[in-house]
């Protein structure tokens, strides 16, 4: 029997994130995840280290997470490739256009810097964008990381500050004995624990359904795809008002590109699927002229859990003292996964979060699985 | 209806779709080239004038027998040459062909498609004049030129000592076959390799005729390095007796081939662990069937066997096929099929034996050779990536992008797993299997696509 102050379940960069922060606390920690830290979502998503566009409830969590991101490589050891590039959000039409100065004006006070680009402007600043686009919102200090490597490492410096990290270990039971979660593992670690954190990304709903507390969680497999190298033209991360295409080009001169829905192959892997992979193929060239010809040499997907109103669930079980969920990103948890890891460390050690959470309540659930 | 298909119109796929027209069915032939024959019996462009003798030698008959199949099958199939297959999914193939993209959907598919050398880097093996033993051949027997004017042929395996005669015979000046198979190999392995004593002659054959004619056929001789300045000029090997500068203006080499199994994967079939190709192979029972019910697999793609085994279960596969939908097919002739796919099977354990793998690569491999072209990988990234507690393969590749890139590791795949097994002293067979991905190969942007 291992006894420790957290059990995290998860080893994404939520988990990961976490354990760190708790880890760099002083708490004992035991991360657990089923299969290698940071392989799933967290590694494989597209990339994107952006606040623009996120909900207005989730900017002071992305904010607090903007400064962590300043200081990766203290936190982590490695720059992760991260680069604040800037964040191109493109209107292809006069309603988005119109969308994107609404959220110019509402997000004011957040402090995103937004810089709105009329068509004359955008043409002159970026002109490797496509006619298609008529103006754009532009946040300076968004960017982009390399997902394979960040996430992973978050779970290699938890590792270096004490975490017990445990790699293809999938837990089989959880139990509450009135005080402390025993949590039993296919690999036969058996843990006690006053605190169990659910990361357990989009399989983080039967952890919560045994609590009696389900939620309406379903998967969302994006597709993705990545060019051969190809001269240094974006200089900046981009995305499209009301969906789309994303993309984003590497130093190496990688264009990674997502859009549009994969499948599921089995409950753990997903595969892009020939239609997503066709459309970002045909689209991306109206949006990105100059990826015209240029090929691309592997496509890819993953797992992500989604609520209904696409924000996530963070912070107290309202069933089960001791358990804090933090799960449901919406393909949209890589940049802000390192502020919740610190506001989940702070409510363990200090009773409550510093930075606002209640919009991410399970609570708001409770009736739909009451019904 | 939907239709038969096959992928690849090798030895494997040319034989499947001939027993299937003779049965009244008609496939969907498709093949990445632009005619049919596959690799060993690849043909040269129609306007090249060259007689089979010259170009297939002892295999001359075979090579026009098969291209005379596929010639007189044109009208009673559905022929789909310089047609890549790119991804499978959901009982349909994607497919590309002159720039459009479409969907092939099959009630059945054979999937036969075939192999690429297998290549174990050393120093020097991007340089210009460096070419793998399969792709020489390619050079002569395709545009009939030879990839240098001295040449030297690395590595091991049968294809060794077929290139180096085919050169030779070409008139081009082979300085010295070196082969990595340890002296007296071949001789352990003969009682396995008496199972076919015809391909032995011929192997036997090759190797007096390029002692008869003058040429140096060092065994247990290791290629260390490949030194040029903007291409090969000079190369150094080694043996019991030391180390031995040699020089060339163009190398060969490869150490067998490996299978091209992603159609495979990406269809579902299950994959098992072979010692014998030391790889991972998706799991085929002796009638050609794959785990998965509508997917048949034949020739080189599902496990090293040469040619003449790929005609055989090209046609195994198409009768197993048949009898699947409904047609009676009488038990003699698939059970002949079977055994003599099973003696060519027995030959090719002698083979292995005599063609050993040189389980001390890695060992030999310094931190500096570049093991993924494609992405810039050196087995130093690799081990440090081992080092720092990884093992599994697609995990390496996630953290130093080896695998990654346009080749989607068909061609560093093979190394980069034995040099993880040998850092994180583990069994090759240990580390995972590199998953497949699509597309098999790349995809350009702005293709059409058809409705």
């Amino acid at each position: 029997m291992i006894d420790v102050d957290a059990v995290i379940i998860g080893g994404g960069i939520v988990g990961a994130s976490a354990a760190l922060f708790l880890g760099k606390a002083g708490q004992r920690v035991a991360l657990l995840e089923r299969d290698f830290c940071g392989s799933h979502s967290s590694g494989v998503n597209y990339g994107g280290v952006r606040r623009q566009g996120r909900p207005l409830s989730q900017l002071p969590l992305s904010q607090r997470a903007h400064a962590i991101w300043a200081q990766l490589p203290q936190w982590i050891g490695i720059d992760g490739e991260y680069q604040r590039s800037g964040h191109l959000k493109l209107a292809r039409s006069l309603d988005d256009w119109r969308a994107l100065q609404d959220y110019a004006d509402s997000s004011q006070g957040f402090g995103l810097a937004l810089q709105l680009f009329d068509r004359a402007q955008l043409r002159a600043r970026f002109p490797w964008v496509g006619d298609v686009a008529v103006g754009a919102s532009y946040c300076p200090d968004d960017g982009h990381a390399n997902p394979r490597l960040v996430s992973p490492a978050f779970a290699q410096a938890a590792r270096r500050h004490g975490v017990q990290v445990h790699e293809q270990c999938a837990v089989t039971a959880v139990e509450h004995d009135g005080q402390r979660f025993r949590v039993l593992t296919q690999t036969g670690l058996q843990l006690r624990a006053p605190w169990l954190l659910n990361c357990a990304g989009a399989w983080a709903g039967s952890l919560a359904a045994q609590f009696g507390e389900p939620v309406p969680m379903h998967s969302g497999h994006p597709a993705m795809l990545v060019t051969e190298p190809l001269p240094l033209v974006m200089d900046a991360s981009t995305g499209v008002e009301g969906g789309g295409i994303y993309a984003r080009q590497v130093a190496r001169g990688n264009c990674v590109l997502g859009g549009g829905q994969g499948f599921a192959q089995d409950e753990s892997r997903a595969r892009p699927g020939q239609g997503a992979v066709l459309d970002i193929l045909r689209q991306a060239v109206e949006l990105y002229p100059f990826l015209q010809g240029a090929q691309a040499i592997r496509t890819w997907s993953g797992t992500e859990g989604y609520l209904p109103d696409r924000q996530p669930v963070i912070g107290h079980s309202r069933t089960r003292p001791g358990l804090l969920h933090a799960f449901g990103f919406a393909g949209a948890g890589f940049q802000i996964g390192p502020a919740v890891g610190q506001a989940l460390t702070e409510i363990i050690c200090s009773g409550a979060s510093t930075t606002p959470l209640d919009a991410f309540s399970i609570t708001r659930f409770h009736s739909i699985s009451a019904a | 209806m939907k239709p038969v298909v096959i992928i690849g119109a090798g030895p494997a796929g040319i034989r499947a779709a001939q027993t299937l027209v003779a049965h009244g069915v008609r496939p969907v032939l498709v093949d990445e080239s632009a005619r049919g024959g596959g690799q060993i019996y690849r043909r040269q462009p129609a306007n090249f004038k060259r007689s089979p003798v010259t170009l297939y030698g002892f295999e001359a008959r075979k090579a026009n027998a098969l291209h005379q199949t596929i010639d007189e099958l044109r009208r009673q199939i559905d022929y789909r040459p310089d047609t890549l297959v790119w991804n499978a999914e959901g009982g349909a193939l994607d497919t590309l062909h002159d720039g459009r993209a479409a969907r092939l959907e099959f009630s059945r598919v054979i999937v036969a498609t075939g192999a690429t050398d297998r290549i174990l880097p050393v120093p020097g093996w991007t340089l210009p004049g460096v070419y793998s033993l399969g792709a020489a051949q390619i050079a002569l027997k395709f545009q009939g030129c030879a990839i240098g004017e001295r040449v030297v042929l690395a590595g091991s395996g049968p294809l060794l000592y077929l290139v180096a005669y085919q050169y030779a015979k070409a008139g081009a000046t082979v300085v010295a076959v070196l082969d990595s198979s340890p002296l007296g190999a071949q001789a352990r392995a003969l009682p396995g390799l008496l199972s076919l004593p015809g391909t032995l002659a011929k192997g036997i054959y090759y190797r007096s005729w390029l002692t008869a004619h003058g040429i140096p056929v060092h065994q247990g001789a290791t290629l260390n390095r490949i030194d040029g300045q903007r291409r090969v000029q000079s190369l150094t090997w080694s043996d019991a007796k030391g180390q031995h500068p040699l020089e060339c203006d163009a190398v060969a080499f490869a150490h067998g081939l490996r299978s091209e199994t992603q159609l495979a994967d990406l269809l579902g079939c299950a994959f098992a662990w072979n010692p014998l190709n030391r790889a991972w192979l998706p799991i085929r029972d002796r009638a050609c069937r794959s785990s998965v019910a509508q997917v048949y697999l034949a020739g080189d793609g599902a496990g090293i066997m040469g040619a003449d085994a790929a005609e055989l279960a090209g046609e195994r596969a198409a009768l197993a096929l048949l009898e699947d939908i409904g047609h009676t097919i009488a038990p003699q002739h698939p059970e002949r099929l079977e055994r003599a796919l099973e003696r060519i099977g027995n030959f090719r354990q002698g083979l292995e034996r005599a063609f050993a793998f040189p389980e001390g690569w890695p060992a030999g491999i310094s931190d500096e050779v570049m093991i993924c072209r494609c992405e810039e990988v050196r087995a130093g990234d690799i081990r440090q990536v081992v080092r720092e507690g990884h093992w599994e393969i697609n995990r390496v590749k996630a953290h130093c992008r080896v695998g990654m890139g346009r080749c989607q590791g068909r061609m560093c795949g093979a190394a980069a797993a034995e040099i993880i097994a040998g850092e994180s002293r583990r069994e090759v067979s240990d580390i995972g299997r590199l998953r497949a991905q699509a597309p098999i190969k790349p995809l350009p942007f702005g293709l059409e696509i058809e409705a």
